[in-house]
């Protein structure tokens, strides 16, 4: 089990979120779209520029730039 | 729709319905998030009963719908679809606004709150937020029939033990279970509302009850929140709360933000997090122990989005997601502005019949004139955009509806925010600027589907900077005159010009007027869905309505003041009385040659081949007599016409602003001109030519128009190149200017774009003069 950041993990790779470190409204926004510890996320695919990424979380997929996905510690199972 | 299940019922310890309920409707509110299905229930429990409108001050629509249930009669208001309830965005902040109003007897009596079966925990987070701002709720776990294919099963019997709130499996679509859903919120909406209180741990919980007990000692907006929810938002560092308590009581606010200091670094120096992070935490924590021990049962083995990844492995692909954007965007422009082209052209057709008429009707003077162009031209400029945005609003509304438009949002987010805007910016510039024959005023109202406030306001105001359809025939003009050796090589760069002019300037903006983080981008990628024919249809209408109704009555009261300017004053007789005579001159030397020529063709009819020859040469030369002098009148009539536009208050304007726009090398006629672009960009050739005295020049042919310039001694290549990118960049035409003060939400905006764009437009056109003397000497 190793922790990172969300932003490197590769397209595919398993993992679940440990912490969010995002404060004010883009924490507030990243947690009301159900990222919140102890979720399990998926990278689904990046957009044609590498930025941003597209997420599976429990059931939707959610996008979000990578500049704000650095704010989100994941560990990989 | 009408449930005979609830009559039977008699409720305990109910709340009566008021008198004023009764009449007007129990007013039920219809919450969720973003595409849960929501609109699709509020349609089928309202069918045509719909009203939409704005809340005030903002652009988010508001819909209230009439149905009954049981015999009572029910107001449902149809909020927009949020996750949360902060202060972050106009519909959370709105959502509160209806679930908390400040006039008590506005509160909804209860709530249905529509939640997606597949993404469970999201929409109880939101439910969970309702119940604590004090409403009764009912969920409705929608879309169950997908949920049923992908094999989930949701124990709502122990979900609502649990979180005290009971719910009704539906489909929103077909209309299964909406009835009980509904039949349940009227029971609901007869109890007492209690607010549901959960626990935010030891470190949290000691400061809300000392929170809760200084709300409840100093009754602070007790009448509107309960006292935990205006502590929890004080905690939460929410500004609008804040700014409401600090207002009621400003010792109270004080202490209360006291205790939120000492728990804020109390947070941070021991776990290095902040309050709001440990409220949303335990939260989701409560959702959690809602739904543990099997509460929902997942089939692992099945994928309700497999087919949605599956399609987005092509549609966002790094090669073929582009391709299929520049097919979409190329078939809507297509489909909006060459199909359209046919209604457009019917409406306008119409418009000009009726003018006909009119003209027939009235009598010829001022009130034919005001009729015929003032009210006929201007209200009909304005319904002609109509079908443009009701197709362009039926294809984003597909788009909308069916999960495309946020992955174009995915795609294109890099390169819009490179220039301060959001991904979805990107739909708002393609309509308004993305090829020839677009149209700014559609581009404006597709902004109201972006939620970012800054980046929406930044988009509307750069979009008039984009070539639309209209700018088009003056620039057609210009290169015909000065660059016609490179007609399309000049034209291109035009558009390439709009673009990058409408993007450096949205940076300008974001950097000083609408400065400020970016907003987050964190979006959901709905999955893809075949959008049903009656919210599309709704949505459309809808739109369209709204643009009739308000551009409608601004425009017409506009239209008639810019027609004054222009008809106003009259020459007097004295002034008119030189020109009229030399016109009557020219009149009295044709009529007698036409009676010569008459008489000559009918002589050489019967003439013989001898003299057939002599007479013919005759006619051709009494012809040719004739048709100059009916050229020296008409010339007359024009400058007798360019006299009349010189005379009016408008033509006195563009000679009194004249010595501003010498730099740039405009003269007075060029400037009447660009006054009466603002009413519509079509207009400015139509004054030129009668300002040049060539006579109305059709914007379609604008040719006698570019031979004028092009020998006038006081055009060049130069002025030009000026006149262009001031056309490209100054003030946006008035239904243009209309639609942005509805969309922006005020008069101000519309004085802005006005005035900075044509301070930004003056700035261009006086740097291509200096670029045009070097070049061009």
């Amino acid at each position: 089990m190793s922790q990172m950041n969300l932003r490197q993990l590769a397209p595919g790779q398993k993992a679940s979120i440990v912490k969010i470190t995002a404060c004010g409204e883009l924490g507030r926004r990243i947690r009301d779209m159900g990222l919140v510890p102890g979720m399990s996320v998926q990278v689904l695919g990046k957009a044609p520029l590498r930025d941003p990424v597209a997420l599976r979380i429990e059931g939707s997929t959610i996008a979000l730039r990578n500049s704000e996905a650095d704010y989100v510690s994941v560990e990989v199972r | 729709m009408s449930c005979p299940m609830c009559e039977k019922r008699a409720v305990p310890g109910a709340q009566a319905f008021t008198e004023e309920e009764k009449r007007n409707g129990i007013r039920i509110a219809l919450a969720g998030n973003p595409n849960c299905g929501k609109t699709t229930a509020f349609n089928e429990y309202t069918g045509a009963h719909q009203h939409v409108g704005n809340y005030p001050g903002v652009t988010v629509e508001k819909k209230e719908g009439w149905t009954s249930c049981g015999g009572h009669k029910v107001l449902m208001v149809d909020l927009p679809g949020t996750y949360s309830l902060t202060p972050y965005s106009m519909e959370e902040r709105v959502v509160r606004e209806v679930l908390a109003p400040e006039d008590r007897t506005e509160r909804p009596r209860a709530v249905i709150d529509i939640i997606d079966s597949a993404t469970l925990e999201r929409g109880l987070f939101l439910a969970v937020q309702i119940r604590e701002l004090g409403q009764n709720v009912v969920l409705a776990c929608n879309m169950m029939d997908e949920a049923r294919k992908a094999g989930t099963v949701i124990d709502l019997d122990r979900l609502s033990a649990r979180f005290g709130v009971r719910a009704v499996p539906t489909v929103a679509r077909s209309g299964e279970g909406l009835d009980k859903a509904l039949e349940l919120a009227i029971e609901e909406a007869q109890k007492e509302a209690k607010p549901l209180s959960i626990s935010y741990g030891p470190d949290i919980d000691p400061a809300l009850l000392k929170m809760e007990s200084i709300i409840n000692d100093r009754q602070l907006l007790t009448s509107r929140y309960p006292a935990r929810w205006t502590a929890l938002k004080i905690l939460e560092n929410d500004d609008v709360v804040r700014a409401q308590v600090q207002a009621a009581d400003n010792v109270a606010g004080r202490e209360l933000a006291a205790i939120r200091d000492t728990l804020a670094a109390h947070l941070a120096s021991t776990f290095d997090t902040t309050p709001d992070a440990v409220i949303s935490d335990y939260r989701y924590g409560f959702i959690n122990s809602v739904l543990k021990d099997g509460v929902v049962r997942r089939d692992d083995t099945k994928d309700r989005l497999a087919l949605t990844d599956k399609i987005d492995k092509v549609l966002t692909n790094t090669v073929l997601g582009p391709l299929f954007m520049l097919g979409v965007v190329y078939f809507m422009f297509w489909t909006t502005f060459i199909v359209g082209a046919y209604p457009q052209g019917w409406v306008e057709n119409f418009f000009a019949w009726l003018g006909e008429v009119m003209t027939g009707v009235l009598p010829e003077g001022l009130v034919q004139s005001l009729v015929v162009d003032g009210i006929i031209g201007g209200v009909g400029g304005v319904l002609s955009f109509v079908p443009l945005i009701l197709i362009m609003f039926l294809i984003v509304s597909f788009l909308e509806d069916s999960g495309y438009m946020a992955r174009l949002a995915y795609m294109l987010d890099r390169v819009m925010r490179a220039f301060g805007l959001h991904g979805a910016s990107v739909m708002p510039f393609i309509i308004a600027g993305g090829i020839a024959g677009s149209c700014a005023i559609p581009g404006v109202m597709a902004t109201r589907t972006m939620r970012s406030e800054k980046e929406r306001m930044a988009t509307m105001m750069t979009l008039p900077l984009m070539t639309c359809g209209a700018k088009i025939p003056v620039f057609l003009m210009l290169t015909a005159a000065f660059f016609a050796e490179n007609q399309a090589g000049i034209m291109f760069a035009i558009t390439l010009c709009g673009w990058a002019v409408a993007l450096l300037v949205s940076l300008f903006l974001r950097k000083t007027v609408f400065r400020g983080e970016s907003t987050p981008f964190v979006m959901e990628l709905p999955p893809y869905r075949l959008p049903t024919l009656r919210s599309i249809l709704t949505h459309t209408w809808e739109r369209g309505w709204m643009y009739i109704k308000k551009a409608g009555t601004v425009i017409l009261a506009i239209s008639v003041i810019l027609w004054a300017a222009l008809a106003f004053p009259a020459l007097t007789e004295e002034q008119a009385a030189p020109f009229e005579a030399k016109i009557a001159a020219f009149e009295a030397q044709i009529s007698p040659l036409e009676e010569e020529l008459a008489a000559l063709t009918a002589q050489l009819e019967d003439a013989d081949a001898s003299s057939r020859a002599d007479m013919e040469k005759a006619v051709a030369d009494l012809a040719a007599r004739k048709d100059a002098l009916e050229e020296q009148k008409a010339e007359a009539e024009n400058a007798l016409a360019s006299e009349e536009v010189r005379n009016t208050c408008g033509g006195r304007i563009g000679q009194f602003i004249e010595p501003v726009f010498r730099p740039l090398g405009f003269d007075w006629r060029t400037d009447v001109a660009l006054i009466s672009g603002v009413v519509a960009k079509e207009a400015i050739l139509s004054t030129m030519g009668t300002a040049y005295s060539i006579g109305e020049t059709d914007p379609e042919e604008p040719d006698s128009l570019s031979a004028k310039l092009a020998s006038d001694p006081g055009w060049s290549k130069t002025v030009a190149l000026a006149l262009m990118l001031f056309v490209l960049i100054y003030s946006p035409c008035f239904v243009t200017l209309v639609v942005l003060k509805n969309e922006a939400g005020g008069w101000r905006w519309l004085f802005f774009s006005m005035i900075f764009n044509t301070a930004v437009a003056y700035a261009a056109a006086y740097a291509g003069t200096v670029v045009g003397n070097i070049l061009w000497g």
